[in-house]
């Protein structure tokens, strides 16, 4: 005789619920009820973030090369310097982050995505270990390179300062990347070594004095973006600034995105607890709540219409085709 | 044969002498030495096919070359320690999805796979180790079965006369073997001698063809003598005989013995498998042995069954990998043009170094290779662990079914075995059963219930028919619905019918006598003699106790006495007798001893019947005499038989009563009894001695047509003879059987029977289970029997089956009767013709158009031709039912599994769904990254999806889901008709699982890419890299899915609750670990670090999960108010308690959902209620039906 337990003869004690017309139509409502202030709350940490955006990879190209734009970034004697003058439109309160934005730049390809190496950026004793950091991996005379690999290599090699009026604003660079980045895996006694020597010339350079787990700029480099279109940030500044402030950006244009006809764009943007100027959240948290409400004010008018009984036994299949018995 | 009276042997029996047909025994010098082998084919000994040679008694010869044959050693196993690991991989890889992911799995080692190799390799690993471990399991439990066969022991003669026991496995070629009553034979033998003085044995061939009559086998006369252990000493001789075959019914051999050559025939071949019965213990020598046997070579390779549902799955899977395909080549083409056109531009990538992977100059190679890259990467389209988790849940299954308390058996203490987990779930979508009868329909153990004697009924018995009847009728209900359930569960002892009609009823019947459960004053002790009749009654008895084959066994420590009948009806008519107090006690070589007690003042007096003739009982005959003198010197002959035939040899004045005997036997028979008509006829001595003198001439004829010859003679005597009554015994069904059969016919599901039995036997258990019952129309098709030249019998014989099945069709398709029931009965000669290429269809559209359908004298493969041309003409799930080898083939070539409708298909729908929201968010995302190859998810993430975080569900909810308990759907059996109609796994749903599937993979992927776009994710300004894009995505995937699973779920136990939320709790803990080792790079610390304090994550989450879901909320809300399916309307009465209040409806409904049957008790009740409300309207006042327990 096979041993009785509740288990063995699925019988255990079980919550059935049945969608009865009260479930479907309370269910609606609360996902109503929930999800419209949601968004109307996000909708209005959206609007709370004030954002300057300046694209200047265009107006940073000397007139005269406008049509030769490869030309120019690629000659190392044309000064990259350039001005940018930005306008103030709300009230800006510290800290302001300040962000590039690339465009149309895969960093999420998998070539480039593949290109690193982590232990050599963790451990200054696996400084030789470049598997996996082609096609950069050493220098031409076969000494590894610290760090290897595509995403290092092409760094992003702007410069930024700002200054209102004749106030300068300083950019705090510390602290732009994740804690554990600093910590785990970029090396405190990691130093860059044969960096940017090999035979193409990359993004930036770094400064051989300065260990990795110091170098964040490259450390936000190296987390690389999901999309094509991605914003990094570059540091902030604790100074409020004000609505009709005129700032002036002095920077250095240097990376090349003309090659591939990507645009460049400063970013200046406070932040609320939600983060940065994005209505998205909000107007889908609106849309499917306003659907939910919708969904529950057409149940209620179907079971209005066109009520069924619950447990109604003419809805059973013989009794409703008695023919087809 | 100077043998001591009374002393081993038993009896000293020679039944040879009195059988009349089955014992024909050719002469023993029909072969000697110089004229060698003349039996029919002995010819062939020697040549081709025929080369066996088995030195009887000297197994060492066959130890060795050139005469080793294999052992008895049998093996049903699949693998054995060796090959059980390459042989048990290719299986798995036979699957087109391993195939592909062994592949993936390979070239996950080349740079062009887009994952690590161990993230290709583990779930592989994992997915394939589980089924193999499974196959493992099942083998074993096959072997630890074989172990238990070849471990059987069995008494072998080990030389110098001395006998000892051992292992089956342990038998030789050229053994003697003794095997005692009530074993099976260990190998195939050649029958020496028996326990008989001539050298017979009855055997039980149930397992082989499934025929419940005992078989006679006898020995050749010259090994009459071995009939004891010491005379094996030395013995020797040589078998000649066909090699190995599967074929049944033939033997071609011949035995040299003390330089003679005799020919053997099938009748001296025991085969493994069946039974030693009836007889102490015979002496056999091994023939075949092992595999070689007859039994075994007829075990075909079980083919593995594969449910329709797997073949629809495999049918997804074949989609699935269009859609994988498709994807791959637009995504291999949208590389090779990013290559082409855009890679030189990409400096970052350092195009100057391409390699052959992304080559600018060749982007067609590149495309190529990426191709490859693609295949590998939107494998997650494809769910790896849905056969894997299918399997676990079917072991599971099986497990619960083995559990389950309502399928265990007391009597035998043995539970359900789900024997292989393989077919479960089609279970739930059988459409016509074809049962094999014996054993699997009736105990074959006959209960005398009535007898009708002299034109007056006795036995105030019921049946089941009767009782079932009665109670309804009881019950009242004017409508024309049938409550069965009452007729079940109704346990009132008396009931009060309309106009003065008493039932009283119960189920207490005495059981004291086995076999017997005849209630009536009137003939119990003795009180018959004080009947009108009292000498027909006395007749009566006698033919009871006389006429029959038995031989009685004293059991030495009660004293009682059994009885070894070839059938069990003969049993139960000697119990009668011996009841009825004359006591069949003793059987001598020629005559028959009965003890008469029936009056309590004379005491017992035994009398002694010479036994002149004994004319036994075929199918052909349908009847059996015994000739018989007794002491007064008066010679009778005693027959018994079918009543047609007795009706039609009845003399003018023995027809007395036949008026009133053929109502009996239309009341027995509609009561669902076995019914037998009883005679007699007084001989006088010459013309006893004339016709004997004629028999005898006719008996010792050689020649074809001695048969036809003794035939004749016998049915010379078997002539006016006079009727004495009619005996009516109850088949006592396999207990539960007719309210199962009543509950599949209502269930809506087809009936057919195939049994191994003669038709009268098949048409009477018919009856009795309620397929047949008066008044419906039956449509026989047998082949009458012709003397013709095989070539013109054979068209001749078919073109009257054609014209047969036209005139049942005919007659089924004018019948405008909407009552009117079809029984189609056919044989298995016809069946041979029937089942032939051109009349098939005929044959199966006549059959459809029937109730239920009987085919008797089936042979194993004709079994399997009709489950075929079953399963292939109405194109339904077939199911098998059988317990003999006889029927292997047909359950091999049955369709059945199991399928547990509903829940199973939703499973493979839900792994669909699931694996293409996940497989192609992983596309989308290739838009983004230049058709790169690169994934947004972590490897492990991956990896982890189908096996851990998602499986888990889907397997609770195949093995803990119930829509509706296990009461309410035998309540109403129509529920079991969404299975066959495949209502939950149709094309339609399974495409709106897809739709739904694409849909949240959109909302999934777009929804988070639009969130996470290019602002920053946090208060401190941070944006989001792909790492957190990817592990948001995936958060929102897990909860996706899991809330789907849990919307599908209509039985919550703490089980489903586990598994849904425990996946999903898995996920979260799964990242904090995995984020805490610095190997996962963009992962570590993602969730406590960067995601968790987010606000954005966790709103993003449920945005995303919501929206997944709402779409399928929608559907399910909709179809439940407007298109409610029959389980969700009893779920809500339920719920309701609507059942409760309500009882006239809930009962009035649970009645219409039968399907209207034809067959089945319900049935049965139904037609035996109109016709006594047709008698209660005839002569109301004076009937009464009396039933006491």
């Amino acid at each position: 005789m096979p041993k009785y337990s509740k288990f063995t003869q699925q019988e255990l004690p079980a919550c059935k619920p049945i969608l009865t017309p009260k479930w479907v139509v309370s269910v609606f409502f609360l996902v109503g009820i929930i999800f419209v202030p949601v968004g109307v709350v996000s909708l209005l940490a959206a609007r709370d973030v004030v954002e300057i955006v300046d694209r200047y990879d265009d107006a940073c190209v000397p007139a005269n090369m406008t049509d030769n734009k490869l030309a120019y970034i690629q000659n190392p004697n044309i000064s990259k310097d350039c001005t940018r003058t930005l306008t103030i439109t709300e009230d800006m309160k510290q800290p302001i982050f300040v962000y590039y934005q690339l465009d149309n730049f895969y960093q999420n390809h998998r070539r480039y995505v593949k290109s690193r190496n982590d232990g050599q950026l963790r451990d200054a004793a696996k400084a030789n270990q470049t598997s996996a950091c082609e096609p950069e991996k050493t220098t031409a005379d076969g000494k590894p390179i610290v760090p290897c690999g595509l995403i290092a290599w092409s760094l992003f090699n702007d410069t930024y300062s700002f200054t209102r009026g004749n106030e300068n604003l300083t950019v705090d660079k510390k602290d732009i990347s994740w804690k554990s980045d600093r910590e785990h895996k970029f090396g405190k006694n990691v130093y860059p070594s044969n960096f940017q020597n090999g035979l193409l010339k990359g993004g930036g350079t770094l400064d051989p004095a300065i260990p990795l787990s110091e170098q964040e700029d490259l450390i936000v480099w190296m987390r690389t973006a999901a999309l094509p279109t991605f914003r990094k940030l570059y540091g902030r500044i604790y100074v409020d600034l004000k609505k009709n402030d005129t700032i002036t950006v002095r920077l250095s244009n240097n990376y090349n995105t003309y090659n591939f006809g990507g645009k460049k764009k400063l970013v200046l943007s406070t932040a609320t607890w939600l983060g940065g100027k994005n209505d998205f959240l909000g107007f889908a948290y609106v849309i499917v709540g306003g659907l939910c409400f919708f969904l529950a004010f057409a149940f209620t008018l179907l079971y209005f219409i066109k009520p069924r009984k619950l447990g109604d036994h003419n809805y059973l299949s013989w009794n409703r085709h008695p023919a087809g018995r | 044969m100077g043998r001591t009276g009374g002393g081993r042997r038993r009896d000293r029996l020679r039944w040879s002498k009195l059988y009349t047909f089955s014992c024909f025994r050719t002469p023993a010098t029909s072969g000697d030495a110089a004229g060698g082998p003349s039996a029919h084919g002995g010819s062939a000994v020697g040549g081709p096919g025929f080369t066996r040679v088995v030195h009887c008694n000297n197994s060492a010869v066959h130890r060795r070359k050139p005469l080793k044959y294999p052992t008895n050693y049998i093996s049903t196993t699949k693998y054995n320690v060796l090959t059980f690991l390459p042989k048990a991989i290719f299986e798995q890889f036979r699957r087109v999805a391993n195939l592909y992911f062994l592949l993936t799995a390979i070239l996950s080692l080349t740079p062009v796979c887009p994952f690590s190799a161990v993230s290709m390799i583990a779930p592989l690993a994992f997915v394939v180790g589980l089924s193999m471990i499974k196959e493992g399991v099942e083998d074993w439990r096959r072997f630890m079965q074989d172990m238990k066969v070849n471990n059987r022991k069995v008494g072998v003669h080990k030389g110098d006369g001395e006998f000892e026991y051992r292992h089956w496995e342990d038998l030789a070629v050229g053994d003697v073997v003794k095997v005692e009553k009530d074993q099976f034979f260990p190998a195939d033998l050649l029958l020496l001698s028996s326990s008989y003085e001539d050298g017979i044995c009855y055997v039980e061939t149930m397992n082989l063809d499934g025929e419940t009559n005992l078989k006679v086998k006898r020995s050749l006369e010259v090994t009459l003598p071995l009939e004891e252990d010491e005379s094996f000493k030395d013995f020797r001789g040589i078998i000649r005989c066909e090699d190995p075959n599967p074929n049944l019914y033939t033997f071609v051999g011949n035995l040299e013995y003390e330089r003679q050559i005799y020919a053997i025939d099938p009748f001296q071949i025991l085969l493994r498998d069946s039974k030693l019965r009836n007889t102490s213990f015979i002496y056999g020598v091994v023939i075949f042995t092992g595999h070689d046997s007859k039994v075994m070579q007829n075990s075909t390779e079980s083919p593995s069954k594969r449910s329709t549902i797997e073949k629809k799955m495999d049918m997804i899977i074949y989609i699935l990998f269009s859609v994988l395909v498709l994807i791959s080549l637009i995504s291999s083409i949208g590389f090779a043009v990013r290559i082409k056109f855009d890679l030189p531009k990409w400096w970052y990538l350092q195009p100057e170094k391409a390699n052959k992977l992304d080559d600018p100059t060749r982007p067609a190679l590149s495309g190529i290779f990426h191709l490859i890259t693609a295949l590998i990467l939107y494998g997650y389209l494809i769910p790896i662990s849905l056969y894997v988790s299918i399997e676990l849940v079917k072991v599971l299954q099986a497990h619960f079914i083995n559990q389950d308390i309502h399928m265990f058996d007391e009597d035998t203490g043995n539970t359900a075995q789900a024997r292989t987990s393989n077919l479960n779930e089609e279970l739930g979508q059988v459409h016509t059963i074809l049962s094999d009868k014996t054993g699997t329909l009736t105990c074959n153990q006959m209960d005398f219930l009535k007898c009708s004697i002299a034109g007056v009924s006795y036995g105030v018995g019921s049946s089941e028919v009767e009782i079932a009847a009665a109670k309804h009728m009881a019950s009242g209900n004017d409508d024309q619905d049938i409550q069965v359930q009452d007729v079940w569960e109704n346990n009132e002892d008396e009931i009060q019918l309309v106009e003065g009609v008493t039932f009283s009823v119960g189920r207490t019947r005495k059981s004291s006598v086995k076999g017997f459960s005849f209630e009536d004053d009137r003939l119990m002790q003795g009180n018959w003699t004080n009947e009108p009749n009292s000498s027909t009654i006395l007749l009566f008895f006698r033919i009871l106790a006389l006429c029959h084959t038995a031989i009685p066994e004293v059991n030495e420590a009660t004293g009682a006495l059994t009885y070894e009948a070839e059938s069990p009806d003969e049993g139960a008519f000697l119990v009668a007798a011996r009841e009825f107090g004359f006591e069949f006690f003793k059987r001598t070589q020629s005559s028959v001893f009965v003890r008469e007690n029936f009056t309590a003042s004379n005491g017992p007096t035994e009398r002694e019947f010479k036994v002149l003739n004994l004319l036994e009982f075929n199918s052909k005959r349908k009847r059996m005499s015994v000739i018989l003198k007794d002491e007064d010197g008066q010679i009778l002959l005693l027959c018994k038989g079918a009543d047609s035939i007795i009706f039609e040899r009845l003399a003018k004045n023995g027809r007395v009563f036949e008026a009133d005997t053929t109502k009996h036997l239309n009341d027995y028979g509609e009561a669902g009894l076995r019914t037998l008509a009883l005679s007699y006829r007084v001989l006088d001595e010459s013309e006893y001695s004339a016709w004997n003198a004629e028999f005898l001439r006719a008996k010792t004829s050689i020649g074809p047509d001695r048969e036809l010859q003794l035939e004749h003679v016998s049915d010379l005597i078997e002539r006016e003879l006079i009727l004495v009554g009619a005996t009516a015994v109850e088949d006592k069904l396999q207990k539960g059987v007719p309210q199962c059969i009543d509950r599949l016919a209502q269930a809506g599901l087809k009936i057919w029977v195939l049994t191994g039995d003669k038709m009268e036997t098949a048409i009477n258990i018919g009856y009795a289970c309620s397929l047949l019952r008066q008044g419906m129309r039956r449509i026989c098709l047998s082949i009458p029997t012709g003397d013709q030249v095989a070539q013109d019998a054979k068209k001749a014989a078919k073109e009257s089956l054609m014209l047969q099945i036209a005139n049942g069709s005919q007659m089924v398709k004018l019948e405008k009767d909407p009552d009117a029931a079809f029984a189609l009965v056919i044989d298995g000669k016809a069946l041979t013709f029937a089942l032939e290429d051109d009349m098939k269809h005929m044959f199966l559209n006549l059959a459809i158009e029937c109730a239920s359908v009987i085919c008797c004298r089936v042979s194993p493969k004709q079994k399997a031709l009709v489950t075929r041309l079953v399963k292939e003409g109405i194109g339904k799930t077939t199911l098998a039912i059988g317990d003999g080898a006889n029927d292997v083939g047909m359950i091999q070539e049955a369709d059945i599994g199991v399928g547990i409708s509903g829940v199973e298909g939703m499973q493979i729908c839900y792994f669909f769904y699931k694996n293409i929201a996940f497989g192609l968010t992983i596309f989308y995302f290739e838009a983004f990254a230049g058709f790169s190859g690169q994934s947004v998810y972590d490897d492990w993430f991956m990896l982890l999806f189908n096996v851990v975080l998602t499986s888990l569900p889907v397997i609770s909810l195949g093995v803990f889901e119930q829509d509706v308990s296990s009461e309410i759907c035998l309540q109403f059996p129509a529920l079991y008709q969404q299975g066959p109609k495949n209502l939950f796994f149709d094309w339609y749903r399974i495409l709106g699982w897809m739709a739904n599937g694409l849909y949240s993979s959109l909302a999934i992927f777009f929804l988070n890419i639009c969130i996470f776009y290019d602002q920053a994710i946090r208060s401190g300004g941070q944006t989001a890299d792909m790492a957190a894009v990817g592990t948001t995505m995936f958060t929102c995937i897990i909860w996706a899915v899991n809330m789907q699973i849990a919307l599908t779920m209509s039985h919550f136990t703490w089980i489903q609750h586990l598994f849904v939320w425990g996946s999903v709790g898995t996920w979260y803990l799964f990242i904090i670990v995995y984020g805490s080792a610095l190997r996962s790079r963009d992962n570590y610390q993602i969730l406590l670090e960067v995601l968790g304090p987010a606000p954005l994550y966790w709103a993003a989450t449920l945005l995303v999960t919501a929206a997944c879901n709402i779409p399928y909320l929608i559907h399910i809300s909709y179809q439940r108010s407007c298109n409610p399916l029959d389980h969700h309307v009893i779920q809500e009465i339920k719920y309701l308690k609507k059942d409760v209040e309500d009882q006239t409806m809930w009962k009035r409904e649970r009645s219409k959902a039968r399907q209207r049957t034809k067959i089945g008790f319900t049935a049965r009740v139904d037609a035996k209620i109109k016709q006594i409300r047709g008698k209660l309207h005839k002569k109301a006042p004076s009937l009464t039906i009396h039933t006491v327990s």
